[in-house]
C-alpha cells in the first residue's frame, strides 16, 4: 500500500498531531505515505470564495505533483482537502469547458485521472477493519466516543462518495474495532462553525457548544474527529465556551488517527496527545488502567 | 381516374400563410385531376356540399383535402365522401395548416410547399383501394383488475347496464386502500360508512363475479376478446360452506402483526383483514401457520362447525373471455426510509399518513387513539410533513402527488378533536387544495382547529429526551424552527404499485417513467390506453383522490359499455396484410410486432409441395403501426392505405 501524502497546511501547523499521528499509524501498518513534495495550498475557503478556477487550478496543480511521483492515489487526512481535490476531480473529469481552462493555468493535460482517498477510507475500506482487529495490541475497553464527521467528509455526497450522507458510520465502526464505544447522537454532521473561527467568533462559539452539550448529554467522554478545522474550533474554544456559556466541560476532541494509534500500542508522546489544549492524558491514562 | 382537389382557406388559418388559389390552380394542371376548388372552411357544412356536389358534376372517384391534420377532420371528409358515394378509403387529406401555414412566414415557400404537400397526397390517392371495414364479435362481459373503491364503482356501474362483470382482487376481500382510512376530506364522511355499503352492493350483484386472492396471470386476444387466465390462489377456506362466524380466528393461538392495521396492532394466521371484509370469509395465512410451517395445531378444522377448513387445497387456474378490461390497480406508498434527515424510517415515532389513519380510526390498533408508537403515551405536538417523496427528483418521484396537501389538513383536523390539548404544526412546500371545498376546508383547519403552518422544509429529525427533535426551515419568517415533538406524520407520496410494469406488460399498455399507466390522450382519452379495450381508472394511472377515483371508474364504465352494446366491432382496414407466397418466414415481423399481432401460420405450398410457416397477421389486434412492414426483407407485408407502391409513388411525386 503506497499512497502520495498530501497534508496540507494544518497538518503542518494546527494539526500536528494529526500529521505526527497518521504517520505513526501508518508506518505501524505498512501503509507507505510519501509526502508531495513541494505541495501547495489544496484551493479551500480563501481561494474558492475568491476564484472559482483558483479553487480548481490550486489542488490540480497539487495532483499534477502526485502523478509525477507516479502515483495514481493520493491520501489525503484534512477534511476540505479532501473536498477541494475531490471536486477539482470531478470538475476535470466531467466538464470539459473548465478543464480547458484550468490546464491552461496549470500548463499540463489533466482529466482528473488522480484518485483521492482519505485517510480514514483507506483505514476502513483499503486496509480493512479484520486486518486492524488482528492489529490491536490495547483495545480501549470502556471509552465512550462521539464521531463527529462534520460537514465536508460527506458532502456533495456525489463528489465525497465516502459515506452515508446523513448517518455516516465508518468512525464509528473504525472505533468499534478498537474497542471504542461509540454513542449515539444526532450531531454527526453538524455545523461546528468552520471558518468562521476568527470572523465571527460568536457563531463558533455557539455551534460547537450545542456540540459539546449533545455530545455530553450522549454520554460521550471523548469527541473523535477527522478535520482539524472541527477539532480546533470544540478543543480551542472549549475554555471560551465554558466562559460564554455557564459550562464546565472538559472533553478531549481527538483525532481518529490518535486513538487508533494507542490501541496499536504506540507512545501516547509520539501520537502527539500532548499537544491539545483539552488534555486528555487523564482521561486516557484511566481507560488503559 | 378523376381525382378531385379541395384546398381549405381556415378562415386565414391557411390562406395568411399560403396562396390557396395558386394550389388548387397548379394542381389542376396534373393529369390526373379533374377538378380543384377551395373554400374558406371545407369542413362546414356548405364546405362538405362543395365537395359532395363537385364529386356528382365532374363524376369525380378519388379526393384530395388539402387542410388540416388528419387527426382532426379525415373522419369528417371519409363520412362525406361516402355520402356521395366514394369508398372512404379513397380520401386522402394533404396537411398544410400544422406542417406548413402555422410554422411558415414566406408566403412564396409556403405556397411552394403546399404545392408539393398536396401533389404527394394526390400521387398517394391515385394508388388509394377501396377498402372496407372489418367486424369482429364481441364478448360481452368486462373484467375488472382490482376491488379497490376504483374496481367497485366500475362494477357497479357496468352491472347497471346489466352486463356481466368479474373483479379480480389480489387480497382476500374487496375494498382496497379506501377500507382503511377513516374520514374522508372535506366533508369527513367515515370512509368505511360511504365505502362498505357499496361493497356489499357488488357483491350481492347478480351480474357481478368476485374472485378474492386472485390474480391475472396471463391475457392474450384482443378488444372484444380477451383471453384471461386467472390464478385463485389457495385461501384454505370454503367461501361456500364457511358463514364467517369467527370461531377460527377466535381460537387460532398465532398472532401476526396485522397488515391491514400498517402492523400496529396483530391479526391472527386464520384471519379477516376487518371486520367489514367482503367476501366475510378467513384466509389461511400458510407462511405463519403452525399446520403448513410444521404440522402442528390444525385446531381451526377441529372447531369449524361447518367444516369450511380445508388444508389441502390448491391453486386453482381458469381461464375466461372478456371483451373489454378495466385496470384498476391502484397505488402503493412511497417508502420514507431513503430520507436520512427523517431517521431512515428507524425511529418509531415517525410514521405516514397510513399509519395515522389506522390510528385515528376507533375500530384500528389503538382503539382512535393517538399515541406514540414508542412508548403508547397519547400524543400532543405533532409534526406533519407534506411532499415526502413527492416533488423530490433526487429522492423520491418529481410529480406532486396531489391528496398529501388534503389529507395532512384532515389528520390536523382529526387530531384536534381526538385530544383537545393536541397541537399540529405541518411543514409545507405550497398547499395545493384545488377541489371542491378543498380550500375552504384547509382554512378551517387553520383558523377553526389552530394547525400552524410552516412553510418549508425539515432538515433534521432526531431523538432526545423521548422527544422527537424536529428541525426545519420557516421560510416566510426566514428563520429557524426547532419542535420538541411526540409524533411526527410523514405526507408519503403515492406510487405506481411494485408489479405494475408487469402488469402493463402482460395487457401491452404503454407506462411512463414513474411506472404509472399511460392514457391515451392526456385530455381528450384519459381513460382509455392505446390498447383498444383496455381501460384506465384511479391511483394507477395517476394518484387521485376518492372523487377523481370514482369519476373515472364511472368514465371507464362507459367507455367500456359502449363496447359491449355493440353487436359485432367495426375495425378499421388499416391494418397489415402477408403475402405469404413472399413470405419467408424468418418470424422478424414477430418480434417487432408491439401488439402481439402476427401469429405463426402453417400453411400447405403447393409448388414445393411442402408445409411452410409463413406470417398471419391477427386484423383484429393489428393497429396499423407499420412497424413489420419495415422489418420485412422480402417486402411480404404491406400495410393497406399505406402501401409500398403508394409510397413510391408518392416519393417518386417530389
Amino acid at each position: 500500500m503506497k499512497y502520495a501524502y498530501y497534508p496540507g497546511c494544518s497538518l503542518h501547523s494546527t494539526a500536528k498531531e494529526y500529521d505526527m499521528s497518521t504517520r505513526e499509524v501508518a508506518n505501524a501498518l505498512g501503509i507507505e505515505l510519501l509526502e508531495i513534495p513541494d505541495w501547495i495550498c489544496c484551493g479551500a475557503t480563501p481561494a474558492h470564495i475568491t476564484m472559482h478556477l483558483l479553487s480548481l487550478a490550486l489542488p490540480v496543480k497539487n495532483l499534477l505533483k502526485a502523478r509525477s511521483m507516479n502515483s495514481y492515489e493520493v491520501a489525503t487526512c484534512c477534511a476540505a482537502c479532501f473536498n477541494r481535490l475531490k471536486i477539482a476531480n470531478e470538475f476535470m473529469e466531467k466538464n470539459i469547458e473548465h478543464r480547458g481552462k484550468v490546464n491552461k493555468i496549470v500548463g499540463q493535460e489533466y482529466k482528473g485521472e488522480v484518485k483521492v482517498r482519505h485517510f480514514l477510507d483507506i483505514l476502513v475500506n483499503v486496509f480493512g477493519l479484520k486486518n486492524l482487529s488482528e492489529r490491536v495490541v490495547d483495545k480501549l475497553s470502556g471509552l465512550k466516543a462521539a464521531c463527529y464527521y462534520g460537514c465536508l467528509l460527506t458532502r456533495p455526497p456525489e463528489i465525497t462518495q465516502l459515506d452515508d450522507l446523513e448517518e455516516p458510520h465508518l468512525m464509528d465502526d473504525l472505533m468499534k474495532t478498537i474497542g471504542v464505544e461509540p454513542v449515539y447522537w444526532p450531531y454527526k454532521t453538524e455545523c461546528c462553525g468552520a471558518s468562521f473561527s476568527l470572523t465571527r467568533t460568536d457563531i463558533v462559539l455557539k455551534l460547537s457548544a450545542d456540540i459539546l452539550q449533545m455530545a455530553y448529554d450522549e454520554g460521550a467522554q471523548v469527541i473523535v474527529v477527522a478535520c482539524p478545522l472541527c477539532q480546533s474550533n470544540l478543543d480551542l474554544r472549549q475554555a471560551a465556551i465554558n466562559r460564554k456559556y455557564k459550562k464546565d466541560f472538559q472533553i478531549p476532541i481527538l483525532y481518529f488517527t490518535q486513538l487508533v494509534g494507542l490501541s496499536l500500542g504506540i507512545d501516547a508522546k509520539k501520537l502527539g496527545l500532548n499537544k491539545h489544549i483539552v488534555n486528555p492524558m487523564k482521561l486516557l491514562d484511566k481507560i488503559a488502567k | 381516374m378523376r381525382i378531385g382537389v379541395f384546398v381549405c382557406h381556415c378562415g386565414t388559418n391557411i390562406s395568411a400563410t399560403v396562396d390557396v388559389e395558386k394550389v388548387a390552380q397548379e394542381l389542376s394542371r396534373l393529369p390526373k385531376v379533374k377538378f380543384s376548388a377551395t373554400y374558406k372552411y371545407m369542413c362546414s357544412d356548405p364546405g362538405q356540399n362543395l365537395v359532395r356536389q363537385s364529386i356528382k358534376d365532374h363524376k369525380l372517384d378519388r379526393i384530395v383535402i388539402a387542410s388540416c391534420s388528419p387527426r382532426l377532420h379525415e373522419k369528417t371528409f371519409k363520412k362525406c365522401v361516402e355520402d356521395a358515394g366514394i369508398n372512404p378509403y379513397l380520401v386522402e387529406m394533404a396537411n398544410i395548416r400544422e406542417h406548413c401555414s402555422w410554422v411558415h412566414q414566406n408566403k412564396v415557400e409556403a405556397t411552394q410547399k403546399a404545392l408539393e404537400i398536396t401533389r404527394l397526397s394526390v400521387a398517394k390517392v391515385s394508388r388509394d383501394k377501396p377498402l372496407q371495414k372489418t367486424y369482429v364479435p364481441i364478448e360481452k362481459k368486462v373484467l375488472v383488475i382490482g376491488g379497490g373503491i376504483s374496481g367497485i364503482q366500475s362494477a357497479i356501474d357496468i352491472s347497471f347496464a346489466r352486463y356481466p362483470v368479474t373483479i379480480v382482487e389480489k387480497e382476500s376481500t374487496i375494498g382496497g386502500r379506501m377500507a382503511r382510512f377513516d374520514k374522508t376530506f372535506p366533508t369527513l364522511d367515515c370512509a368505511a360508512c360511504i365505502l362498505t355499503p357499496k361493497m356489499v352492493t357488488v357483491s350481492q350483484n347478480e351480474y357481478v363475479t368476485i374472485h378474492t386472492c386472485s390474480e391475472v396471470e396471463e391475457v392474450s386476444g384482443h378488444i372484444g376478446n380477451f383471453k384471461v387466465k386467472i390464478r385463485k390462489k389457495a385461501r384454505s377456506v370454503d367461501l361456500h360452506k364457511c358463514t364467517g362466524c369467527g370461531v377460527c380466528w377466535n381460537k387460532c393461538p398465532v398472532k401476526v402483526p396485522s397488515e391491514f392495521d400498517m402492523e400496529m396492532g396483530n391479526r391472527k394466521a386464520i384471519y379477516v383483514p376487518f371486520p367489514q371484509a367482503v367476501p366475510n370469509v378467513p384466509v389461511i395465512d400458510r407462511e405463519h401457520c403452525l399446520w403448513f410451517a410444521q404440522k402442528k395445531c390444525g385446531l381451526c378444522k377441529k372447531i369449524c362447525p361447518f367444516g369450511a377448513i380445508d388444508y389441502d387445497m390448491q391453486d386453482e387456474v381458469i381461464e375466461e373471455k372478456f371483451g373489454a378490461i378495466i385496470v384498476a390497480t391502484g397505488f402503493t406508498q412511497f417508502d420514507h426510509s431513503v430520507y436520512g434527515e427523517y431517521g431512515y424510517g428507524k425511529f418509531k415515532d415517525v410514521i405516514t399518513g397510513l399509519h395515522f389513519e389506522r390510528m385515528a380510526n376507533s375500530s384500528g390498533p389503538t382503539g382512535g387513539k393517538i399515541v406514540r408508537l414508542s412508548d403508547g403515551k397519547e400524543a400532543q405536538d405533532v409534526v406533519f410533513i407534506q411532499c415526502v417523496g413527492s416533488r423530490d427528483e433526487q429522492k423520491g418521484v418529481s410529480y406532486c402527488s396531489r391528496l398529501c396537501c388534503m389529507y395532512t389538513a384532515k389528520h390536523a383536523l382529526l387530531l384536534k378533536e381526538h385530544n383537545k390539548e393536541s397541537q399540529a404544526y405541518i411543514f409545507y412546500i405550497d398547499i395545493r387544495a384545488a377541489g371542491k371545498n378543498y380550500e375552504e376546508f384547509v382554512k378551517k383547519v387553520q383558523t377553526d382547529y389552530g394547525a400552524v403552518y410552516l412553510r418549508g422544509r425539515v432538515a433534521r429529525i432526531f431523538e432526545k429526551g423521548g422527544k422527537l427533535i424536529v428541525r426545519g426551515a420557516d421560510t416566510l419568517s426566514g428563520g429557524q424552527v426547532e419542535i420538541k415533538a411526540d409524533l411526527v406524520v410523514l405526507a408519503t407520496g403515492l406510487i405506481a404499485q411494485t408489479d405494475a410494469v408487469k402488469l402493463a406488460q402482460m395487457l401491452h399498455i404503454p407506462y411512463d417513467q414513474n411506472n404509472l399507466f399511460t392514457e391515451a390522450h392526456p385530455k381528450l382519452a384519459p381513460v382509455e390506453t392505446i390498447t383498444s379495450g383496455i381501460f384506465l381508472t384511479g391511483a394507477c394511472q395517476s394518484p387521485k383522490d376518492i372523487p377523481d377515483t370514482v369519476a373515472t371508474a364511472s368514465a371507464a364504465s362507459v367507455k367500456a359499455l359502449g363496447l359491449m352494446v355493440q353487436d359485432k366491432l367495426e375495425r378499421e382496414p388499416l391494418v397489415a396484410k402477408v403475402n405469404p407466397d413472399e413470405c419467408s418466414g424468418c418470424r422478424a415481423c414477430i418480434q417487432a410486432c408491439p401488439f402481439s399481432a402476427i401469429e405463426e401460420n402453417e400453411i400447405e405450398d403447393r409448388k414445393i409441395k411442402r408445409k411452410r410457416v409463413v406470417a398471419k397477421v391477427l386484423e383484429g389486434v393489428c393497429t396499423g403501426c407499420g412497424n413489420c412492414t419495415a422489418v420485412c426483407r422480402m417486402s411480404a407485408i404491406d400495410l393497406e392505405g399505406f402501401t409500398n407502391i403508394q409510397i413510391m409513388e408518392e416519393i417518386e411525386a417530389l
